[in-house]
């Protein structure tokens, strides 16, 4: 980023005058990543939303990223320093950094805050995500077709509403199409890890398991699905370099429009305070192209639920729907409200385990 | 619970061989009275350098070479800090990990989602056809029999040789060797060198075997769960094993009693590895003269010929 700083302020001084002055009014746009940028999953696909923003604005914007900051106390002072080096406008790119979020916008009324998948609201933050579970529906339903052995592992991060969302949006979909399909979730208890995450895929490929889909960030998963000829999913990202016969296909964020129209409200001054929670339709959530593998029957389904899902024509949670314990959640027809989803902690019927606390 | 004890210990050999690599590298290293903290940012060169090596020319083996030269490089500049500027140890090795973290990224910023040469089994004459013991022992990579041909290649070293004599004796105390005529710099330097190239060959078992792919900060840590391992084995060669082995072993067990639906909190499995590490360590150090006695005297202090 440095060499960046030197070689825009060495454009500025070029084109003279007026160029220093624009580099006055540029805007300053943070982001803090819980990955480093190559993890070629989550924090990859912020960065190229980070990317696309330098690319919108040119040299009316200039960005800064701190990558691999652990969730918790660092972060604060990560975020701290960003305020303080004249960010006008900090995204926080990790549940972890919900709390730390809060209290740096406290102390910084001026400095606009984005925080990424949390709940916690304030004047200064914003919070944004995306319906990651429509994605997940469209895998599930893929994945309730593909399996053979019926069994399809899911390598889980932390147990928070968002990844237990991921988790029974899948199973739905998947049950639909094949009853007898069976879940084995493992938490890795880490966003990133490479070897933890192949680890998990090894051992849920060990209890039987012919599909893995992820919750953590790197594509080690899929790599090992490819070496022992299972199937995978890209998470966050395309990842079909990792896994050219392994992956099925994928969902894709994509952070660049919203990160975009954010930075441009900031320069406009009508930056406000909002709740963003965008899906398929809108475009922040993409489903990669499909496998040849995958026969073209299910293609065809599997493209229907991702365009039902687009126009609203149907839900990821819709009823009849029970709660693990077999108590009634969804009446027949009936679908979620974005109240329960944002705050969901239990699995539905049909998911063997427990929720960890 | 079908858990399958038999792929549960082939699958531990391979997740305990990166830090075993690493920890058999720093246990050499303290001996001679240097505390290295930069194994992991040696690991991750060693991840990346070998990678490269080996996907440019398609040799595992070369790429393990590579690893172990490149961790043996990085590790000159740490020595360089300690043994000749007496720059604080400490402070060196932490400098050294982010060194390496950030040298890796850049190094590897083309070879993201590229597949390594797939490293072939040894051949053991048809004894991995054997049930039972074929599998977990006669099923595995070179670099997991080198890793522990370098144990026992280090306990004969510092057990039965005058260079293993003269490497402790620089480690316990540094002025006496240094009077007898010992060059303790440069037998130093040559140990944190060694070190390195293990920590590097251990980085290169995660980027083409265990995981195997090249990612940016990949090791997530591996390189302190080997520096944990040496104080573990309180400094002697066959515990490492015992102790690399013991926390590749909890960590796929617990995984594996995951993905069986085994019913006990998650977060308990999940902390496992490192609970028993921390209980072991603990334990380790409740007698502190035994403790004390083990860990090699001079460790950590900076050595120079005027004092």
């Amino acid at each position: 980023m440095k060499l960046l700083k030197t070689l825009m302020t060495g454009a500025a001084l070029v084109v003279g005058l007026g160029g220093m002055a624009q580099a006055e009014d540029k805007t300053k746009v943070g982001f803090v990543y819980v990955g480093p940028v190559g993890d070629f999953g989550w924090s990859y696909e912020h960065n190229e939303g980070r990317k696309a923003v330098e690319e919108a604005f040119g040299d009316k914007v200039e960005t800064m990223f701190v990558e691999s900051v652990p969730e918790g106390a660092d972060s604060e002072r990560v975020m701290t320093q960003m305020a303080l080096d004249g960010a006008d406008l900090i995204f926080t790119t990790s549940f972890g950094y919900m709390d730390p979020t809060i209290n740096v916008a406290k102390k910084f009324p001026n400095v606009k805050f984005e925080h990424a998948t949390g709940y916690k609201q304030a004047d200064n933050v914003s919070i944004y995500s995306a319906r990651f579970y429509e994605g997940r529906s469209v895998i599930g339903h893929i994945a309730g077709h593909m399996t053979k052995s019926n069994t399809i592992g899911y390598i889980a991060s932390f147990p928070i509403p968002e990844v237990i969302r991921g988790i029974n949006a899948a199973y739905i979909a998947a049950k639909k199409v094949n009853p007898d399909v069976k879940l084995k979730i493992v938490w890795a208890y880490t966003w990133f890890d490479p070897a933890k995450e192949a680890d998990a895929a090894t051992a849920l490929i060990e209890q039987g398991a012919d599909i893995i889909m992820q919750h953590t960030d790197s594509p080690a998963a899929m790599t090992i699905a490819e070496e022992k000829g299972m199937y995978a999913f890209g998470q966050a990202s395309d990842m079909k370099q990792f896994g050219p016969k392994a992956r099925l296909s994928s969902i894709i964020d994509d952070w660049a429009p919203y990160y975009i129209a954010r930075t441009q409200a900031v320069m406009d001054g009508t930056w406000e305070s909002t709740s963003t929670w965008d899906g398929i339709k809108e475009g922040m959530v993409g489903i990669g192209d499909f496998s040849n593998d995958i026969p073209a029957s299910v293609q065809a389904s599997a493209t229907a639920l991702k365009e039902a899902l687009m126009s609203g024509a149907t839900h990821s949670f819709t009823g009849p729907v029970n709660k693990q314990d077999g108590s009634a959640w969804l009446a027949s027809g009936e679908t979620a409200d974005d109240g329960t989803l944002a705050g969901m902690n239990f699995y539905v019927e049909g998911i063997e385990g427990e929720v960890p606390n | 619970m079908d858990i399958s004890i038999v792929s549960l210990l082939a699958t531990l050999i391979v997740a305990a061989t990166p830090i075993l690599l690493a920890a058999t590298g720093e246990l050499i290293v303290e001996k001679s009275g240097v505390l290295n903290l930069g194994v992991e940012g040696m690991m991750i060169i060693g991840a990346i350098c070998g990678f490269i090596a080996a996907v440019n020319t398609d040799s595992p083996l070369i790429g393990f070479i590579v690893a172990a030269l490149a961790g043996a490089a990085l590790s000159l500049l740490f020595a360089v800090l300690t043994q000749y500027l007496l720059a604080n140890q400490v402070a060196s090795g932490l400098a050294l990990t982010l060194f390496g973290l950030g040298l890796s990224a850049l190094l590897g910023h083309r070879y993201s989602g590229i597949r390594p040469p797939s490293s072939p089994k040894m051949e053991w004459f048809g004894m991995a056809e054997l049930p039972v013991v074929g599998p977990i022992f006669f099923n595995h990579d070179m670099m997991v029999y080198f890793s522990i041909f370098l144990v026992l290649m280090v306990w004969v070293f510092l057990k039965f040789t005058r260079g293993g004599l003269v490497l402790r004796a620089v480690g316990e105390n540094h002025d006496a060797a240094h009077a007898l005529g010992y060059k303790v710099i440069r037998i130093r330097i040559l140990a944190i060198m060694f070190g390195g190239a293990c920590a590097g060959m251990g980085g290169a078992y995660l980027s083409l075997v265990r995981v195997p792919q090249w990612t940016e900060g990949m090791t997530a840590g591996a390189g302190w769960i080997a520096l944990a391992i040496v104080v573990f084995a309180s400094w002697k060669p066959w515990r490492l094993i015992l102790g690399a082995y013991l926390f590749g072993g909890v960590t796929i067990l617990q995984l594996n009693l995951q993905a069986n639906g085994f019913d006990m909190p998650v977060s308990y499995l999940s902390m496992a590895p490192y609970l028993v590490t921390i209980v072991v360590l603990v334990i380790m150090s409740s007698d502190r003269t035994r403790a004390s006695l083990n860990a090699p005297a001079s460790l950590g202090k900076i050595f120079h010929a005027s004092s």
